[in-house]
C-alpha cells in the first residue's frame, strides 16, 4: 500500500546504491524533482535505466551517480546533444558509463515482458541494424508457428521505477494523462516504485479506462509540484522549451555545469517552489 | 513577403510536396515534422500524424521543440501509450509512411543516428536509434530529410541504426524486412530516388539555382544521376507564406527566436 511520504523520506528509504533505477517519462512528465533528490543524497553505482535519458540523466550523469545506463535515444529533443552524456561515453567524466542501448521498439518490450512477469520481450526489429553487434542481449528468436526470425530483449525489471503523475489521493491512488509514455509498465515491471505528484486530493473521480495506477501497487507518493519542471505535467504548466535550450549552454562545460548544479541542488528542496527556482537559475545564464 | 527562399526551405517544402492527403505518416522529430505539418496545412489536410510518443492524429498549430510537447497530445484524435504505438501501430502495419531524419546517409540511404568513429570509442557520440530502425523496417514507404554535405552523405557509414536498401537490389526482402523501404531522399540541394533495380540513390531533381558540381562536392561517393533530371519547382508564395507563418508561431509560442 502507498504510503504519502516526504521526497528526501522515499527517496533515502526506497533507492540503494547500485539499484537500477527507471526514472520514466517521455518529454511529459518527467521525474527532475526525484532525479534531484538522487544526486542530492549522493547515490552512487546506478543502472539508469530510461528510453530518453533527457536532461535529468545527464545531470545524474554529470554527477556521478551512474555507473550505467540502458536508452535509446539520448539527446536533448529539439536542441541537439546531451553534453554530460557524452562526456562521460566519450571521455569518461566524471568516471567510465557502461550503456546499453537498444531503440524505442526493444525498450518498450523490454518494460513490457517486465510487467507481464514474462522473461523477454518479442518484436519484429533490429534486422540488418548494428546495434545486436553492440548489445549481446539482442537476440534472434524463430516463431514456432511461422517460423519468421524476430527479435527478443530481456525483459527490464528495475529495482525501482520513478515517475511523476498529475494527481493522486489519500489512498495512494495514481491518476496520470495525456502523454503516458512507458510509466505504466515501468511501474509494474519494478520491484518499488516512487510517484511524484503535483496535488493529493480527497478524491480522483477518474472517468473508466482512465490511467490510474492503483495505491496497493505504488510503494510511496510524494507530493511535489512542479516536480516534472522543465518538463511539463498537462493541465498544469507547460514544457520550459527555453530551459532546454539555455542548458545546452549550462552543460557544455564541467565547470559551468558543476557550478550550476551546486548553486541549485546544494540545499533541501523547498518543495513548493521547485518550478519557481529552477525557473530563475536560467535566467541568470540567458 | 518575400519569394526568395532559403536552401532550408525549399528542402522543406519539397518535402512536404511528396506527402499525400490522407496518409498515415510516422514522423520524426525536427525537419520530418515541420514538412509533415506543412503538407497537413496546405495540399493535405487529412493527413494523419502520428508522433512515437503516443498522438495520432496530432494536428498541432505550432511545431513541437520535443517528440512529446503537450500541443501534440491536446490536438491529436487520441493518445496512446508509447508501447502501443511502436507495437499496434507501426509493428502492426498500419503506417503508411515513415518521415525521417539522419546524421549520416549512404549510397544505400541506410542512416547511422548512433556514433561518428568506433562504437566503443566514438570521437561524437549521437543520440541513437530511437525509433528509427523499426520506422525504416515497417513503415509501408520511407522519406528522409536531411543537409547534404560531404559529412553526411557518407561513403561508409560509421553505424548502421536504421536500414535503407541495405546492400542494395532486393536486400530488403532477403533479410525480413516488411517495408518498402526509402523512396526519397530530400536534402537542401535537391531529391535524390533509389534506383528501380539496384536500389542506389540516383539524383532525380535539382533544387533551383544549385549546380550538379554542388550536388557531388556534397555526396562522398560516386553519385548516380538521372538521365531525366528535373529542376525541383520554386515554392509558390502560399507555401512560403503557410511555412514562415507556422515557424514565426513556433518561435512567438516557444519564446525562442526563430529558427
Amino acid at each position: 500500500m502507498a504510503r504519502i511520504l516526504p521526497l528526501w523520506d522515499a527517496v533515502a528509504e526506497l533507492i540503494h546504491d547500485g539499484d537500477q533505477v527507471a526514472c520514466e517519462g517521455f518529454t511529459h512528465l518527467i521525474p527532475f524533482a526525484a532525479g534531484h533528490e538522487i544526486i542530492r543524497q549522493g547515490k552512487k553505482n546506478l543502472t539508469l535505466i530510461r528510453m530518453t535519458p533527457d536532461l535529468i540523466y545527464d545531470q545524474m550523469i554529470g554527477m556521478g551517480v551512474a555507473a550505467k545506463l540502458v536508452f535509446s535515444w539520448g539527446g536533448n529533443p529539439g536542441v541537439g546533444s546531451l553534453h554530460r552524456l557524452r562526456d562521460a561515453v566519450e571521455r569518461q567524466w566524471p568516471s567510465p558509463l557502461d550503456i546499453e542501448e537498444l531503440s524505442h521498439a526493444g525498450m518498450v518490450q523490454a518494460y513490457s515482458a517486465g510487467a507481464a512477469g514474462l522473461p523477454f520481450g518479442i518484436l519484429r526489429g533490429f534486422t540488418g541494424t548494428d546495434l545486436p553487434k553492440v548489445n549481446g542481449k539482442i537476440k534472434a528468436i524463430m516463431c514456432p508457428f511461422t517460423g519468421e526470425l524476430l527479435a527478443a530483449v530481456p525483459a527490464v525489471r528495475p529495482d525501482v521505477a520513478v515517475i511523476h503523475a498529475q494527481k493522486a489521493d489519500q489512498k495512494g491512488n495514481v491518476l496520470i494523462w495525456g502523454i503516458v509514455g512507458v510509466q505504466k509498465e515501468a511501474v509494474l515491471a519494478a520491484k518499488r516504485s516512487i510517484v511524484t505528484v503535483e496535488e493529493i486530493v480527497d478524491r480522483l473521480d477518474p472517468p473508466p479506462n482512465a490511467c490510474i495506477l492503483p495505491g496497493w501497487l505504488v510503494s510511496a507518493i510524494c507530493l511535489c509540484p512542479g516536480g516534472a519542471y522543465p518538463s511539463y505535467a498537462q493541465g498544469y504548466y507547460d514544457r520550459d522549451n527555453k530551459f532546454y535550450q539555455s542548458w545546452d549552454m549550462i552543460s557544455r562545460s564541467r565547470d559551468d555545469f558543476l557550478a550550476w548544479m551546486k548553486k541549485n541542488l546544494s540545499n533541501k528542496p523547498g518543495i513548493s517552489d521547485f518550478r519557481d527556482r529552477f525557473r530563475k537559475s536560467i535566467e541568470e545564464v540567458a | 513577403m518575400t519569394t526568395e527562399y532559403s536552401a532550408d526551405e525549399i528542402m522543406t517544402i519539397s518535402a512536404a510536396r511528396m506527402l499525400q492527403n490522407g496518409a498515415v505518416c510516422f514522423v520524426g522529430i525536427g525537419l520530418p515534422s515541420k514538412a509533415a505539418n506543412l503538407a497537413r496545412l496546405t495540399h493535405a489536410p487529412e493527413i494523419v500524424l502520428i508522433y512515437e510518443s503516443g498522438p495520432i492524429g496530432a494536428k498541432p498549430s505550432i511545431l513541437p521543440l520535443s517528440i512529446g510537447d503537450g500541443e501534440l497530445s491536446v490536438t491529436a484524435d487520441t493518445t496512446v501509450s508509447t508501447g502501443e504505438i511502436f507495437t499496434y501501430w507501426l509493428q502492426g502495419g498500419r503506417i503508411d509512411l515513415g518521415f525521417l531524419g539522419a546524421a549520416q546517409i549512404d549510397r544505400f540511404a541506410n542512416i547511422n543516428t548512433t556514433v561518428i568513429g568506433p562504437y566503443n570509442r566514438p570521437s561524437v557520440r549521437l543520440p541513437g536509434a530511437g525509433g528509427a530502425p523499426e520506422i525504416a523496417g515497417s513503415a509501408g514507404k520511407v522519406l528522409i530529410i536531411l543537409r547534404q554535405t560531404i559529412k553526411t552523405f557518407v561513403k561508409q557509414l560509421d553505424f548502421m541504426t536504421s536500414v535503407g536498401h541495405g546492400e542494395g537490389g532486393d536486400y530488403r526482402k532477403r533479410i525480413g524486412l516488411t517495408g518498402e523501404g526509402p523512396v526519397a531522399v530530400i536534402s537542401d540541394l535537391g531529391i535524390l530516388q533509389p534506383d528501380h533495380f539496384c536500389k542506389e540513390l540516383t539524383l532525380t531533381s535539382l533544387h533551383p539555382g544549385v549546380t550538379l558540381d554542388e550536388v557531388r562536392t556534397g555526396t562522398g561517393w560516386d553519385l548516380k544521376v538521372s538521365p531525366d533530371l528535373h529542376t525541383t519547382p520554386a515554392p509558390t508564395a502560399d507555401e512560403l507564406l503557410v511555412l514562415r507563418e507556422l515557424e514565426q508561431r513556433t518561435a512567438q509560442a516557444h519564446g525562442l527566436e526563430s529558427r
